[in-house]
Parts: structure tokens; C-alpha cells; sequence
């Protein structure tokens, strides 16, 4: 597996935008950002023509500052773009848009017959059909698209498969139905659905779906060479507070990392996995609690894609979810009590968690791990170079194993008194929404502790890690094995 | 027989921008090239700096040459050619 060229077009325009907004004349270079990236004469690397790529680049750029790129009516200048995002005082709540130029790239999902068709006797797929949609032409079989609802029935029964199905990768990817061509042929998100997994980001290969970044409310926190004037905020204390997916995203360990955030301009950094800790007492005795009343299970309640599907799609889940909060509510708690003033900043592996932090009062902002790395080029920050900052608080090696499918569980299992049978759904997709339907119904499956995990892998196969699970996977075991087992005063003091 | 040193480029920006996936690289070693290729992680080569504007990582040396943009299908057709 290699990077996708559409997610390194998006970094690249987001290191573009950094280095814009720090370059003392913001606006004017923002604007200019197509033009550098596709100046005149350039060999047009993707689509028809070079006017066609900067309306596309626009598009990202109008995501990267934060805006929804379907209210865009082309007139608006970059510049204003820019404007407002640095007077915005809120990210928006609905943390998707999809750019219209990139997604006509792909037509409509649709069933048609390929020239493999014999023409054969059997006519099995006129047969198949509920809908009336296959007629026979020249003794050949024509699919009528009016009619066809893409029940695929006939492409199963062709005995020369020469019924193809074209399909559409985000509607594919998204394991709630939530997102949809329209009829002009750009997809749409429906927020009553979408639980904000973010598994449409990373399967459209003309990188259409892109996060809204929140990426300008945390910079001009920073000292920019902006002022107020400009809607800015300086010298504010601004907090990083690092998700436990991080360690192997980026080059070096999560302490030449602090150091390297802190060299972005951030004031200082915590590891959510403190949060974790916490969470895990908490959800300990929570579950001996509610295995002494009888509860048939538990489900854990720590990631934000999964809360949001239970809200949307599985209200019976609720009364079998944990109630004790995320690694991320209590580490940023801890921090605002001891910072009221400073800015808090969650650095995150996915889109959901914009939704989480959206409605937690002491989570400022959420960027993930692209922008962060996007900021680290930006300013040319050599991580391998910088040296190790201690933590004030150390986590523990459960906290820190907690981005990995089973770690919740596993941690869990390591405080409470009732011995666990983990379940563990390791991402969220049709089998496995069956399977959590069937357990709210039937109030009962093959364990007591139910740990859900919306993405493959746990959170380091969120939509935004920099790297491949496995490395992600070694880098997190290496740092486990350096840290200690959790007590109880672990996180004390922070 | 002869061995080529490949070593791929973990700075800052080569990782971010693609080398992370080319660390597979060492597991998906095809086994006609097994005991000639030799890949080692390194730091910052210094391209992405000496490259300003035209930089395109992630950079990977084999031997004294450097492939920008590498992919792990790149590097696989320029080491076939090599040996
Ligand atoms: S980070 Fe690879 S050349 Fe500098």
C-alpha cells in the first residue's frame, strides 16, 4: 500500500495554506495557492485542462480554511475565504463537504450489461428481475436504468457474468447509507444518518470528501505576525492534547514528538491517554457494577463514530452502553481546571471526534494527525532532530494501548473484579452493525464486555492516520512495553 | 554478487507525505531479490530542504541515486532494473 495521490494533494494544500497564513501577507497568498500549485504552462497532471485542476485546488483550499465548499458560489475570492475564517469564533458542527468539481469524476451506481452477453437462451436475468428492468434487444439483454433499482439479482445468475455493477467507493465505504449520488451526480451527505467515521474520506479515489479544517482557529491562536485587527487572538496558552493512536504516525517517539509540537507553537502537551487511565477505572467499576445487577453485557462508549451510530441508528444499544466518559472528556477537564484560560486543541485520528469535542466545552478545537504533520512541514520541523520532553504525567501502558482493537477491552479487563469475556467489534460495517442489532434485540451475545471500535484496526485506521496499522501497531507496542502497569494513583497530578 | 542499499527516507516531511507506507517495504520483499537488497530507514536526506518549492517526497536512495515521489511499486521496478 502506498499513499493515495488525492490524500497527498490534500496535504500538500494544506502545508500551502499554513505557510500562507504565516507568511505575512495571508490573504494575498491564499489566494495565489492554485496558481503556485498549477502555474501556467504546467503539464496538467489529472484532468482535462490546468483551469479545471485550480477550480479543484480552490475547492480544497475552501475546505482547508474551514468552509463548506457546497455554499461556494465560485465568486468568492480565497482572500474573503480567509477573512472570515480568522473571525470565526465556532467550527461548524457538521464537519464534512464534498467537492462538486472532484466528485463528477464518478458516475452514478449502476447495473448494465457488458458486450460478454451471449444472448442466451436461458435469459436468466429477465427472469430474475422483480422490476421489469430487462429487455431484450437484438436477442441481447439491455438494462432499462428507469427501472433498475441495483438489486443486482440478475448479475448473480448470469452464467456468463457479463452483467457488471459499477459502483460508487464512498457509498460503498460508508457503512450507514449515508451518503448518496444525487441525481445531478455529486454525492451528498445526510447528517441524520452520517455518524462522522470518516470511512467516505478515505475511500473516494478522487479525494471529493474533505474534513472542514479547523486548522485556522488553532493557528491564529498562534503568534503569526497577525493582530487582533486581524480577528486574532495572540500569546493565548494553547494546549495539544494528543490522542494514544499517535505513536508511529509520526517520525521518532511521542517524546521528541512534544517537543516538536511545542516548536509548532503550541504552549504544551498532554497525552489523552492519561484521560484513558481514568477512563478505565471508571468503566471497571461501572461494569462490575452492572454485572452484579444482572446486565447481560457492556458495551464500551469511548469512540465517538459508535456513539454517534447508537444516537442515529440503534437507540435499543443505549441502556447497554457504559456511561462513564471518553479518555478525551477527562483529560481536557483536568487541563481546564488547571489552565482556565489556555485554548485546548485535540489531536485527533478521526472526523468524529469534531463531534465529540463540538459539544465538550473544554475541548476548543480538534486538527488530525494530516494537519499537524501538514503544520510540522510547514515550519520544517525535523521531528528525529528534536530532543525527548518528559510528560508531567506518564500514562500508563493500558491508556497507551488503548488506540488498538481490543485494548479497550483488554484494560478494562486488567481492573475490574468480574472476569471478562471481551466481544470485540473491530470496525463498523454491515456485518457487524448486524450483529450489535442483534445483541440490543436479543439482549444478549457471545461476551459481557462489548468493545466497539467504528474504525478497522481501532482508532489507528482512522481516516486521518499518516501511516499503515502495522507500523502504527509496532510503534504503540514498543512504547506499551517502556511503560508501567496502571495503579491506582496513576494520573494523580495532572 | 552485488547488493543494493536502499534506504528510505523517515524525516519529517518524506514520512508524512508517504514514506510511513514504504516501510512495508522490508516485509513484501519479493524473494528473487532476497539477501541482494539491503533497506535501511534513515534520517532527513536533505532533499526536501535543498529542493524548496520542486521538493517531492518521499525520497528514497538506491545507493548514490535518489527516486523522489517513491512509491513502493516504484522502488520495486528500479531495484528489478539494478540487479
Ligand atoms: S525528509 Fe526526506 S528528504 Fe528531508
Amino acid at each position: 500500500m502506498s499513499v493515495k495521490q488525492s490524500i497527498y494533494l490534500k496535504k500538500e494544500v494544506l502545508i500551502r495554506i499554513i505557510r500562507a497564513f504565516f507568511s505575512g501577507d495571508f490573504l494575498k497568498n491564499i489566494r495565489l495557492i492554485p496558481f503556485d500549485m498549477r502555474p501556467r504552462g504546467m503539464e496538467v497532471s489529472y484532468r482535462c485542462c490546468i483551469y479545471k485542476e485550480r477550480a479543484v485546488l480552490r475547492e480544497r483550499i475552501i475546505a482547508g480554511l474551514g468552509f463548506a465548499i457546497e455554499d461556494d458560489d465560485e465568486a468568492e475570492d480565497l482572500s474573503d475565504y480567509a477573512k472570515k475564517a480568522l473571525s470565526r469564533v465556532k467550527p461548524s458542527a457538521k464537519p464534512l463537504t464534498i467537492a462538486a468539481t472532484a466528485c463528477k469524476g464518478c458516475v452514478k451506481n449502476r447495473v448494465y450489461v457488458t458486450d460478454i452477453c451471449q444472448g442466451c437462451v436461458a435469459r436468466m436475468c429477465g427472469q430474475v428481475c422483480k422490476f421489469g428492468a430487462v429487455n431484450f434487444i437484438n436477442g441481447k439483454s439491455v438494462i432499462d436504468a428507469a427501472k433498475c433499482k441495483n438489486c443486482k439479482m440478475c448479475v448473480a445468475v448470469c452464467p456468463y457474468k457479463a452483467i457488471a455493477q459499477t459502483i460508487v467507493p464512498c457509498e460503498e465505504a460508508c457503512p450507514v447509507d449515508a451518503i448518496k449520488k444525487n441525481e445531478a451526480g455529486f454525492a451528498q451527505i445526510d447528517y441524520e444518518r452520517c455518524i462522522l467515521c470518516g470511512k467516505c474520506i478515505a475511500g473516494c479515489p478522487f479525494g471529493a470528501v474533505h474534513e472542514k479544517s479547523w486548522l485556522i482557529d488553532v493557528l491564529k491562536h498562534f503568534n503569526s505576525g497577525l493582530t487582533e485587527k486581524d480577528g486574532v487572538a495572540n500569546g493565548k496558552n494553547i494546549i495539544a492534547l494528543i490522542a494514544p493512536s499517535i505513536a508511529g504516525q509520526f517520525p521518532g517517539n511521542i517524546y521528541q514528538l512534544k517537543s516538536a509540537i511545542i516548536q509548532t507553537g503550541f504552549s504544551d502537551v498532554y497525552e489523552v491517554a492519561c484521560g484513558a487511565d481514568i477512563t478505565i477505572k471508571n468503566e471497571a467499576v461501572e461494569f462490575d457494577e452492572r454485572m452484579e445487577k444482572g446486565a447481560p453485557f457492556m458495551t464500551t462508549s469511548c469512540c465517538a463514530g459508535y456513539k454517534q451510530f447508537a444516537g442515529k441508528h440503534l437507540p435499543e444499544i443505549a441502556k447497554f452502553m457504559s456511561h462513564t466518559q471518553t479518555p478525551l472528556y477527562y483529560i481536557a477537564q483536568k487541563v481546564k481546571e488547571a489552565h482556565p484560560d489556555a485554548i485546548t486543541v485535540f489531536i485527533s485520528p478521526c472526523a468524529a471526534k469534531k463531534i465529540e469535542a463540538f459539544y465538550n466545552a473544554n475541548v476548543d478545537y480538534v486538527i488530525n494527525y494530516e494537519e499537524l504533520g501538514a503544520l510540522f512541514i510547514a515550519k520544517n520541523i525535523e521531528i528525529l532532530n528534536c530532543k525527548e520532553t518528559k510528560y508531567d504525567v506518564e500514562s500508563s501502558k493500558q491508556g497507551r494501548n488503548f488506540a488498538v482493537s481490543s485494548g479497550v477491552a483488554a484494560a478494562v479487563a486488567s481492573l475490574a473484579k468480574t472476569p471478562i469475556k471481551p466481544y470485540i467489534i473491530n470496525g463498523l460495517n454491515r456485518e457487524t452493525i448486524n450483529s450489535l442489532k442483534k445483541a440490543a434485540k436479543e439482549q444478549k451475545i457471545d461476551g459481557n464486555l462489548v468493545e466497539v471500535m467504528c474504525c478497522e484496526n481501532g482508532c489507528i485506521g482512522g481516516n486521518a492516520a499518516i501511516c499503515a496499522p502495522k507500523v502504527a501497531q509496532k510503534a504503540i507496542k514498543a512504547l506499551v512495553e517502556i511503560s508501567q502497569d496502571i495503579k491506582d494513583d496513576t494520573g494523580s497530578g495532572i | 554478487m552485488k547488493t543494493i542499499e536502499v534506504k528510505i527516507c523517515l524525516g519529517t516531511s518524506c514520512y508524512i507525505m508517504g514514506s510511513s507506507y514504504l516501510q512495508e517495504l522490508a516485509d513484501i520483499m519479493p524473494s528473487k531479490f532476497s539477501g541482494r537488497v539491503n533497506i535501511i530507514g534513515h534520517n532527513c536526506l536533505g532533499q526536501c530542504m535543498s529542493q524548496g518549492e520542486k521538493s517531492n517526497p518521499p525520497y528514497v536512495q538506491i545507493d548514490d541515486e535518489i527516486l523522489d515521489g517513491a512509491t513502493i511499486e516504484k522502488v520495486l521496478e528500479y531495484i528489478e532494473k539494478k540487479l
